[in-house]
This record gives C-alpha cells, sequence and structure tokens, in this order.
C-alpha cells in the first residue's frame, strides 16, 4: 500500500475512537456528569480530528472541526455555560463531524449544509457570549502573558533588541506581515521541521527570511537539547494574518509565534525594530483585512490553552496500522498467547519424548501428555476467539445518535438507556448487528412510543425511554431493545396482516402470533410510509439479518407498557459445542445449545396422532417426534421408533420437538464451516463441519428444522 | 456466439476435455482451478438431484455435481474412476463430476460452431458451442447457465 494511504487509514481507524471519545464525552456532559477532564477529552478528540483532517486536506472537515473546537473552547475556559440548548448543538455537531469522517474517508469532502447549518448554530452560540470581537480580545489575553511565561530561562535575551536588517521590499508592497517565530524544543522532539512550515507560507506569498542567532550560546554552554534559533519571517502578499496562523497550526503550543502586520510602507523596510521584547504590541491581535469574516476567533487562544491537547493531535501518524479492517487487542490477551503457545512448545515436546522413548509407561505418559495438549488447545482456541471479541460499547454509543435524529424526525421526546455497555461480542457480530439494531431502534421511537400527547393521556412521562440490553445468557449474547410505549397494536396488525394476505380472515392467532406477524415479509404498520423507518422492508430484513449471524430474535408485547425485541446471537461464529449423531450412516453435528437432554425412548411412551404423527409422552407432556432420517431424506418412516435415540430439542421460540437419531457418537466442538460461501442455504442445516477423518458434517439448524415441522403459520410462538 | 470480438478471431482457446458417458465436453481452462479424484460426498438434504453433496477441499465446503444428471442423463452410480474437476463458477467454488478428462486442447475460434439446432432446452441453454477435432466432437459448457443462479435457486 501506498505510505500515505497507509498513514490515512490509520487516521481514519483514530477518528472512528476519537469519534467515541467524543459521544461518551458529550454524553457525559449531557448528563451533567462531566469533570473538567471531560471536557478536555471532548475538546481533544475534536482538536486531533482537525490536525489529522489537516494533514490530508480535507478542508470541509477541518473548517468544521476547527469550528466546533473553538465553541468548546468556550466551554472548556468556562465562558459558555454548557446548557441544554448548548449540549443539544454539540451533540448533532458530532454527529455531523463523524458524517464528515466518513464522507471524507470515502473521498469525498464536500461541503455539506448540515454542516453550515450547524456552523451557524455553534457560531451563535459564542455569539451570545461577549461578541466575536470581545472574544478574541479574550483569546488575546491568554495569548500575551506567553512570551514572558516561558519557563525557558535563555528566552530572555532572546527577546532583546534585534537588528532586523530586511532587505528592501519593492516599493509599496501590498500588504505584508511580519512574523517572529521561535520555536520550543518540544517542537522538534514531536518531528516537526520549521523548514516545511516556511515552504508552506512561500505557497502564501513571497517570504523572506531571517534567523536570529544572538541568544546562541558559547560552545561549551552549548545544551543540543535546547533552542536557540529563532527566525524572523518576512511575508509579502499573504492573504492574511490568519492563513499565516493556519500554516502554524500544527505547532501551535510547540513555538512562540508573532504575526504583526508591517504593512505600513514605511515600518517594514526602514528596518524598524517590529520585534520588540515583552508582550507584543497591540495591534496584533485585530487582524485587519480578515478575508473569511465568520471566523470569530482566530487561533491565538488555542496557543497556550491547546498545549496539552496537542500530543493527541501530534502522534497521530505514529502507529503503523495498516489494512482497512482492524482489531484493537488488549495487550493481556495477546501476553496470554504467547504463554499459551510457549506451553504448547513443552507439550509438544514431552509428546515427542513419550514417542521417541517408548517404555514401559509411555502409554500412561503419553495419555497424560495428551489430555494437556488437548487442554492447552481448548485454552488457545478460547484465547484466539477472545481477540476477535469487542465490547458493544460503540455500536450502544452509535445508536444515541440514532435515537437523537429519529426523535428529533418524529418530534417525539426520547432517551435511549443503556445497559450491559462492557458485554463482548465477536467484531463481526457487532459489525453485521449495526444495520438491523439501527432499524430497530428507529421502530421503537418511530412506532414503539407514543407521542407526546399521547403519553400524558396515558399518564406516563411525556418523555419515552428506550433501552438497549446486552448481556451473557448461557453462551449466548442476548441483545434486547424495549421502549415504554404503547405496545404492538394487535388488532391493527391482525387487520393489516389480513389486508395483505399474510394470513386467512379467520386465522386463530394466538397474541404472540400475531407479534410475530410483524417479522412477516412485506409487512409495514406505519399508516403511511414515514422516510425515518423503512418502506416494509422492515422487520423481515432485521428478521434475516440476525438469522445470518446465526441468532435469533423475538417479540414480547405488552399493551399500554411497550414492546421488547430480544436478539440472541452466538459468542463467536467460528466454532460451535456440537453433538455429533448417526442417522442411516450419516454423521450430524445437532448444536449443544439445543438440546435439553436425550433419552432412549420406551415403545410406550409413543403415540401416534391420527395414527400417522408420532409424538413421544415426556413427564405429562406429549412432544411431536421429527425423524432426522425421514427430514433429511436418507430414509422412509420408520415404525420401530423406539430402537433409536431421542434427542429431545428446544427452540429459541421454547417450542420443543424430539429429534429422533440413530446413534449419539460423541460430544465435541466442531469449526463451522460455511454452506453458503460456494452453494448456498439448505433447509434445515446451519452449516458444514469437517470431521477428523476429512467427511463434511452437516450442523442441524435445529429452530428452522421445528419450524419447518410446525403447522402453518411458520412463525412459531413466544411466551 | 463462436467468434466474439475481431481481435479474439482466430485466436486460440485453451479448453479442458473431459468425457461423460460416451460424450465429450470442454471448458475454459481459465476456468478450473483443479482436478482431483473421488471422494465421498455428504449429501445434502432436499438438494437437486444432480447435485451430489459436499466434499472436503482443504478445509472448505464444495459442493459436488453430477454434470451427467445435470444434462438430464440418467442417473448412474459414481465409482472411483470418477474425477472431479474444480471449477470456478462466478464467485463459487464447484465440484464437477465426470467420468474422466481427456485431454488439454487448443481449439481456435475459426474451429467453433454454434451449436446445432437440436430439440433439446437443456442442451441448447448448456452448450455454448461446438468444436469439432479429429473427428470429435466437443461440446463447450456455458458454466454460468450450469450453476451461476441454479445453485443459489437449489437453496
Amino acid at each position: 500500500m501506498d505510505p500515505m494511504e497507509e498513514i490515512r487509514q490509520t487516521f481514519f481507524i483514530e477518528c472512528e475512537e476519537l469519534l467515541e471519545n467524543l459521544e461518551s464525552g458529550l454524553l457525559a456532559m449531557n448528563e451533567g456528569e462531566a469533570d473538567e477532564e471531560t471536557v478536555n477529552s471532548v475538546f481533544r478528540a475534536v482538536h486531533s480530528i482537525k490536525g489529522g483532517a489537516g494533514a490530508f486536506a480535507l478542508e470541509n472537515l477541518v473548517a468544521f472541526a476547527h469550528k466546533f473546537e473553538t465553541t468548546l473552547d468556550e466551554v472548556r475556559a468556562g465562558r459558555l455555560e454548557p446548557s441544554a440548548e448548548v449540549m443539544n448543538v454539540f451533540l448533532r455537531s458530532a454527529d455531523v463531524l463523524s458524517d464528515l469522517v466518513t464522507a471524507a474517508q470515502e473521498g469525498a469532502d464536500t461541503p455539506s449544509e448540515a454542516a453550515d447549518g450547524l456552523i451557524g448554530e455553534l457560531l451563535a452560540l459564542i455569539g451570545a457570549e461577549p461578541e466575536p470581537a470581545g472574544k478574541a480580545e479574550g483569546g488575546d489575553v491568554a495569548f500575551s502573558p506567553m512570551p514572558l511565561a516561558l519557563g525557558d530561562a535563555d528566552d530572555a535575551p532572546d527577546f532583546a533588541p534585534q537588528p532586523l536588517d530586511l532587505p528592501d521590499l519593492g516599493a509599496a508592497a501590498p500588504a505584508g506581515h511580519a512574523v517572529h517565530f521561535r520555536p520550543h524544543p518540544r517542537l522538534y522532539e514531536l518531528g516537526s521541521e520549521p523548514v516545511l512550515l516556511i515552504r508552506a507560507l512561500s505557497d502564501l506569498g513571497e517570504v523572506s527570511a531571517r534567523a536570529e542567532t544572538g541568544a546562541v550560546p558559547r560552545l561549551d554552554a552549548f545544551d543540543w537539547e535546547k533552542t536557540y534559533l529563532s527566525l524572523d519571517l518576512r511575508m509579502e502578499g499573504a492573504p492574511g494574518a490568519e492563513a499565516i496562523e493556519e500554516v502554524f497550526e500544527f505547532v501551535d503550543g510547540e513555538c512562540d509565534l508573532k504575526i504583526e502586520d508591517a504593512d505600513d510602507p514605511s515600518g517594514g523596510p526602514s528596518g524598524g525594530d517590529p520585534l520588540p521584547p515583552g508582550p507584543p504590541p497591540a495591534d496584533e491581535s485585530p487582524p485587519p483585512a480578515s478575508p473569511p469574516p465568520a471566523e470569530p476567533a482566530p487561533l491565538p487562544p488555542t496557543a497556550s490553552q491547546a498545549a496539552p491537547a496537542e500530543p493527541a493531535g501530534q502522534k497521530k501518524p505514529a502507529p503503523g496500522a495498516g489494512a482497512r479492517s482492524t482489531v484493537r487487542v488488549d495487550l493481556d490477551r495477546v501476553d496470554r498467547l504467547v504463554n499459551l503457545i510457549g506451553e504448547l512448545v513443552i507439550s509438544q515436546a514431552a509428546i515427542a519424548q513419550c514417542v521417541e522413548n517408548p517404555d514401559a509407561q509411555a502409554g500412561a505418559h503419553s495419555s497424560n501428555a495428551l489430555e494437556e495438549f488437548k487442554q492447552l488447545t481448548r485454552e488457545i482456541q478460547d484465547s484466539v476467539m477472545a481477540i476477535r471479541t469487542q465490547p458493544v460499547k460503540p455500536l450502544f454509543q452509535r445508536m444515541q445518535r440514532i435515537v437523537r435524529e429519529a426523535a428529533a424526525a418524529t418530534g417525539k421526546s426520547v432517551r435511549l438507556k443503556t445497559e450491559g455497555e462492557t458485554t463482548e461480542v465477536d467484531k463481526t457480530v457487532i459489525e453485521r448487528l449495526a444495520d438491523p439494531l439501527t432499524h430497530m431502534i428507529r421502530n421503537a421511537v418511530d412506532h414503539g412510543l407514543e407521542g407526546p400527547g399521547k403519553r400524558l393521556e396515558a399518564g406516563k412521562d411525556e418523555e419515552g425511554t428506550v433501552c438497549l440490553n446486552a448481556a451473557h445468557q448461557s453462551g449466548r449474547v442476548v441483545i434486547e431493545i424495549s421502549d415504554d410505549g404503547a405496545g404492538i397494536n394487535r388488532e391493527r396488525v391482525r387487520a393489516i396482516a389480513v389486508d395483505k394476505g399474510l394470513i386467512h380472515e379467520n386465522a386463530p392467532l394466538s397474541d404472540a402470533e400475531i407479534d410475530n406477524l410483524l417479522f412477516a415479509p412485506g409487512f409495514s404498520t406505519a399508516k403511511e410510509v414515514s422516510n425515518l423507518s423503512g418502506r416494509g422492508v422492515g422487520m423481515d430484513v432485521v428478521k434475516r439479518a440476525i438469522q445470518a449471524l446465526g441468532g435469533r430474535i423475538s417479540i414480547a408485547s405488552q399493551p399500554g407498557r411497550g414492546t421488547t425485541f430480544s436478539i440472541s446471537l452466538p459468542l463467536t461464529l467460528a466454532v460451535l459445542d456440537g453433538m455429533v449423531v448417526t442417522v442411516e450412516g450419516h454423521t450430524v453435528v445437532v448444536p449443544l445449545t439445543a438440546i435439553v437432554e436425550t433419552l432412549k425412548p420406551l415403545p410406550e411412551q409413543i403415540h401416534r396422532v391420527g395414527g400417522e404423527s408420532p409424538v413421544i409422552a415426556i413427564r405429562d407432556s406429549f412432544i411431536p417426534i421429527v425423524d432426522l432420517g425421514v427430514r433429511f431424506g436418507y430414509r422412509s418412516p420408520v415404525r420401530d421408533l423406539d430402537q433409536h435415540v431421542i434427542l429431545l430439542i428446544e427452540t429459541e421460540e421454547t417450542s420443543r420437538a424430539a429429534l429422533i437419531v440413530d446413534r449419539i457418537v460423541d460430544q465435541r466442538q466442531v469449526v463451522i464451516k460455511s454452506l453458503e460461501e460456494n452453494y448456498g442455504h439448505v433447509p434445515g442445516v446451519a452449516a458444514a463441519t469437517i470431521l477428523g477423518n476429512g467427511q463434511i458434517a452437516l450442523i442441524l439448524d435445529t429452530d428452522d428444522l421445528v419450524a419447518r415441522t410446525a403447522p402453518a403459520p411458520a412463525i412459531a410462538a413466544v411466551a | 456466439m463462436s467468434n466474439g470480438t475481431p481481435a479474439a478471431e482466430g485466436a486460440d482457446r485453451e479448453i479442458v476435455a473431459f468425457r461423460i458417458a460416451d460424450q465429450e465436453y470442454g471448458i475454459d481452462i481459465m476456468t478450473v482451478r483443479e482436478i482431483r479424484g473421488w471422494t465421498a460426498a455428504t449429501p445434502l438434504p432436499q438438494a437437486p438431484s444432480y447435485v451430489r453433496g459436499v466434499i472436503n477441499l482443504r478445509g472448505a465446503v464444495l459442493p459436488v455435481v453430477d454434470l451427467g444428471t445435470r444434462f438430464g442423463m440418467p442417473p448412474r452410480e459414481e465409482s472411483s474412476r470418477s474425477v472431479i474437476i474444480v471449477v470456478q463458477a462466478g464467485t463459487q467454488l464447484v465440484g464437477l463430476i465426470v467420468d474422466a478428462v481427456a485431454d488439454i486442447l487448443s481449439i481456435s475460434h475459426d474451429h467453433l460452431q454454434p451449436t446445432p439446432q437440436v430439440a433439446s432446452e437443456a442442451a441448447q441453454a448448456f452448450v455454448e458451442s461446438v468444436a469439432a477435432v479429429d473427428e470429435r466432437m466437443i461440446q463447450l459448457i456455458r458454466l454460468q447457465e450450469v450453476f451461476g443462479h441454479d445453485a443459489a435457486q437449489a437453496a
């Protein structure tokens, strides 16, 4: 990859993280839990994004981030109260910033209306404060002590009057600026290069430079870690002080910088001394002809204040992450893996010894060693899996924004509560969960919650609540999206389903079955298609997306109390605990999570409903029997069911079925191999795996299998 | 169909020729990934009859298709002498069960003829063109037609 492209990738990866920080910081501020550090981190995030974006010449992004930063700075400095109104603007700004970053990543750094609108609002916020001019003054105050406040003792002499023999200028130079630039040692530490800055300046206009060497000590007193040189630059025809400042933006705080108007044709060329020691002259602050007038505060205030933020922006190109998709892993986890591999090597040596030097106890030894080896393999497998897992927090945070937007679009007031954000799930799962989750959150806000008026009528808080929960539950991850809205209007759902021909008019449906109609393809309850939640592609698409992840989705609703969607997902997509069984000579794997119990049926337990469909009586309940051999077309129905083994399976929808197989072989972890990749979906089959002998075995999708057995409607009931 | 762009005219096409029953067929060598011996396949439930099942191709699951059955020949018992040609059809890898691989031929475009007008629709759909090589008739197969969507529809 092109090295620049690589750095660019890194930048966007970091942007993702910074945006996360920004979002969580802003949310904390919104909740009123903000301490100084939170505000700082918010500021830093925006600043770093701006810094990075500048390096890639993403002008629109920089422009927006800059305004955002400027306003944030006001809050940081305590001049702007983070009121609800202000936070609202900030949160929306964060959204727009994230949009701009995404757009830039896709190569479209274009101005957006949303950004322009928000820039206006951001400026209005500070406008409400003193005034742009007053503000600049405020910045000035912060700036002026700088040259004196420098800890560097060598500084003072540095400012001794300098003879400034500027080359004579073309008589009446239009507008010129004198720039005094004195790098701090830190500037070099961070790898900035003054030459590059000067070159950038020369793009703006003609530059003449003069090094001030007066401060260079004698050689014996020379400290190579200090900086002694300063530069006096003379700019001709520069567009304005701001443009010059922009050049120095990324060394902001790492140098002394003074930009002065030298446009009085007499002052400059006359060899006068525009750089007196001490506080900068007053004419420095209002850069007279600043071409972009919208800019309320140029940079000066950041000179001192942004200093702590600078390192974050500066270290940007450092870490060498490369490809598109990356995972950030706790060092602990990597260390654990390294340890385990070390042990694996030892274990291998032990086994080798057993094999090479067979003695009386070789058998015992080798089985011991093998046992250890097995354990290690398992641990390594777990550790490797753990590398791929990530907390769901970023995903949940993204949903905050969805809620905000959906709330704004529907005119409802909504709060998103999240729980279990530290729950870890496979990265792929998280990535592929974003779309369905977005859709469901929007649905919850748009359809789930009532309007404010109705809520008050129902005696509820005007502000609706949407909860997002994640938790581990018996080897799976369960994510719940619930709202405290009106619940599903079953009569209407039913009417619509009849209307759309999804069900028969007189079909006897339980409440749960009606709820599940929401997942039926082509079903949309919205009276009119809103631009917010879908155009009838809704929940069936969600359901399919979840199923593609090996997950299940179920729904529960209480009229007047709200609706809860539960998504249950596998922890990882790569391995599965399975029971290996045989049917008519074919080996099949049944996911262990689905099996409730296994049993050998007695002849008197088996009954036949209508003389044909077999059921089994287990503890007073009758459970339909599914003969796997028949379902898979391996054999025709058999009568001697009691000669087989029954696996009692429970589906996500909590319905049960008794699966008939011939023999249980083993219980082990199997590696999941996709059937879809080269073939396609097979009904009743979740995936395939490769057995020890190289043969392929199918992994059952028990839910699918049972659902297909159940009579129509195929949507199974839910509790 | 027999000749593409004028530039391609006269240019040679490399063909892998193979036999099913007493017929000879050919596929473009660029679609062939490998040729391997017969392995017992794990049958897939509710699959079309010509899909024999799946085999393990170095860790990947590879569906194998009995090309003869696909062309409408009566199903035959596969024997250990059968051969599996692994081809790339679109984005998918598919194994074709054939009786034997005959040889690799270089056929010039001039030798390709349009498929003769025969009654069978299957023949029209699957056979892109025929080539006459030393008294032999080699039918060039249109792979996309054979599996492209069909494999997906089989789901």
